[in-house]
């Protein structure tokens, strides 16, 4: 398809610009124009290198935006108007701009927003789509971005982890609109991936794909949520798994371990069981212990207490749940579900509703509230 | 990022430090008000933090359905009723503590005197998608 290809090459055309001395904000844009102008033009007939047609028409709309700018005029002396190519780089040239949409200054939402835009060619109002939030906004916010970063040195390398928090959160927070960010988020991290040698890259690869094969069992046809022992495990996409978990071993194997590879490894874990009930609970308490000694994070004492529920039984869950701020998010979602396991289903019926009030999404607040009327109907007899 | 309302009451909120009815005002003291409020949302939409404002008229009316083939029953406006709502704001911001530090700007558009007036706005996140990565 033609939008692929387009957004597969956006990055390196948008690399090549920047490399014949635009600056970064001005050559997003005119990537931006030669992409419409591509979707207009192409299908009447493809050029025969796409990526060559798309760098001679952004860097020509550079001009022109250049040009017409008479406050910058001074900026066009500058450039020739047909500049020498120059070398092909050898390896994969967009790691640069992953660096850059990621930059520490941007806030999460900004990094969001633009390495959407300038690494995943994505369209503003695509991406304001799927954060619903109006395309006006969206634009300022990217502009404000592309402002923020472009005092920065594009050859310098930066830090993979905050890249990696970036693809993250577009992985796991978002709303699918005619965009699938779940789905953009692996093309990018594998994008990544290919680029540098990093087993955290690899981590995150691999838990990324881990998830998303349980993607068509993690929803029930009228849109609820289906808990991981319930879900149809016939519906897990296996090829996805298979690779997931390939990724991760070769990661493993370095020995190099990492937030995401552990997290990888729990996922791991729930999809090599054939049923919920054959989960080795025992190996992933012991990656959350891993996880709590590499982020010392509640979020992850809380995921550990039901697995130490699980491992070794409610009672042992709910004394693990006690050394924890019971403020935390979702504590009483976890307390209540240890409760019913341990049969206290009064206790763990009210702890239920209670949760549900507290939920900060409403998929979780209704599964929640269907668990608290589920033992409310029983108890009544 | 996470969205939030920021609410705006015409009755239902504490009471603020300067309480004057706005027919009270001077006519510029008006225009001066309504100004902070456009360019408190052209500013949030500048910083790419902006959703929505909208405003609504005080007087509403009740709707029920009544059952099969009959048309809704419709009752009110109730003169008595104690939390009424004038307009709201959308927006999407990084944090909770970003999004108090924008309602208690948008509290400081002035009043009477053309002093702020410090009026009780009312914070209340959205419910979010669920994330895909849960245990």
């Amino acid at each position: 398809m033609n939008e692929d290809l387009l957004r597969s090459l956006t990055p390196s055309v948008l690399t090549i610009l920047v490399r014949r001395g635009a600056d970064f904000a001005a050559a997003e844009d005119a990537v931006q124009e030669a992409l419409v102008e591509a979707v207009r033009v192409w299908p009447a007939g493809m050029p025969r290198d796409p990526k060559g047609w798309l760098v001679t028409v952004a860097w020509r709309k550079f001009l022109d935006a250049t040009r017409a700018d008479t406050a910058r005029r001074r900026r066009e002396d500058r450039f020739d108007e047909e500049p020498a190519p120059g070398p092909a780089p050898a390896v994969d040239d967009t790691l640069q701009l992953y660096f850059l949409c990621a930059h520490p200054a941007l806030t999460p939402s900004s990094a969001v927003a633009l390495t959407l835009r300038a690494v995943g060619g994505l369209t503003t109002r695509q991406i304001a789509r799927a954060y619903l939030v109006p395309e006006a906004t969206m634009a300022q916010r990217i502009s404000r971005a592309k402002r923020t970063v472009s005092g920065v040195r594009f050859d310098r390398p930066g830090d993979v982890a905050t890249v990696l928090r970036v693809l993250y959160l577009v992985f796991n927070e978002g709303y699918s609109g005619d965009v699938d960010l779940a789905a953009e988020a692996i093309r990018l991290t594998r994008r990544l991936f290919a680029a540098i040698d990093h087993p955290e890259v690899a981590g995150l690869l691999a838990l990324m794909l881990l998830h998303h094969a349980r993607r068509a069992a993690r929803t029930a046809p009228d849109g609820s949520l289906v808990p991981l022992a319930e879900q149809d495990r016939g519906r897990w996409d296996t090829t996805s798994i298979a690779e997931g978990i390939g990724i991760l071993q070769a990661a493993l194997a370095r020995d190099r371990l990492g937030e995401f590879q552990a997290q990888a490894a729990v996922a791991a874990l729930h999809a090599d069981a054939p049923t919920a009930e054959e989960t080795d609970w025992v190996q992933i308490v012991e990656w959350y212990d891993e996880l709590v000694r590499l982020t010392d994070s509640p979020v992850v004492r809380l995921n550990r207490a039901v697995a130490v529920g699980e491992a070794d039984g409610p009672r042992a869950g709910l004394a693990a749940l006690a050394e924890l701020d019971d403020s935390l998010p979702r504590h009483t979602a976890v307390a209540a579900y240890l409760h019913e396991r341990d049969g206290d289903l009064a206790r763990a019926a009210r702890l239920y509703a209670e949760a549900a009030h507290k939920a900060p999404d409403l998929a979780e607040r209704d599964h929640l509230t269907r668990c608290a009327a589920r033992l409310n109907t029983r108890l009544r007899g | 990022m996470a969205k939030y309302l920021l609410l705006k009451h015409y009755r239902g909120a504490p009471t603020p430090p300067n309480d004057v009815p706005m027919d009270q005002w001077t006519p510029e003291e008006i225009s001066a008000h309504i100004q902070y409020m456009n360019d408190f949302a052209a500013r949030l939409e500048k910083t790419g933090e902006f959703v929505d404002g909208q405003a609504l008229a005080p007087e509403g009316t009740w709707v029920r359905y009544d059952g099969e083939g009959r048309p809704p029953v419709t009752d009110g406006p109730f003169a008595e009723t104690k939390d009424l709502i004038a307009g709201w704001m959308v927006i999407d911001v990084d944090s909770h503590e970003r999004a108090v530090e924008l309602a208690g700007e948008l509290s400081a558009a002035p009043g009477a005197g053309g002093k702020p007036i410090h009026e009780w706005l009312e914070l209340r996140p959205f419910l979010t998608a669920p994330p895909t990565i849960t245990e």
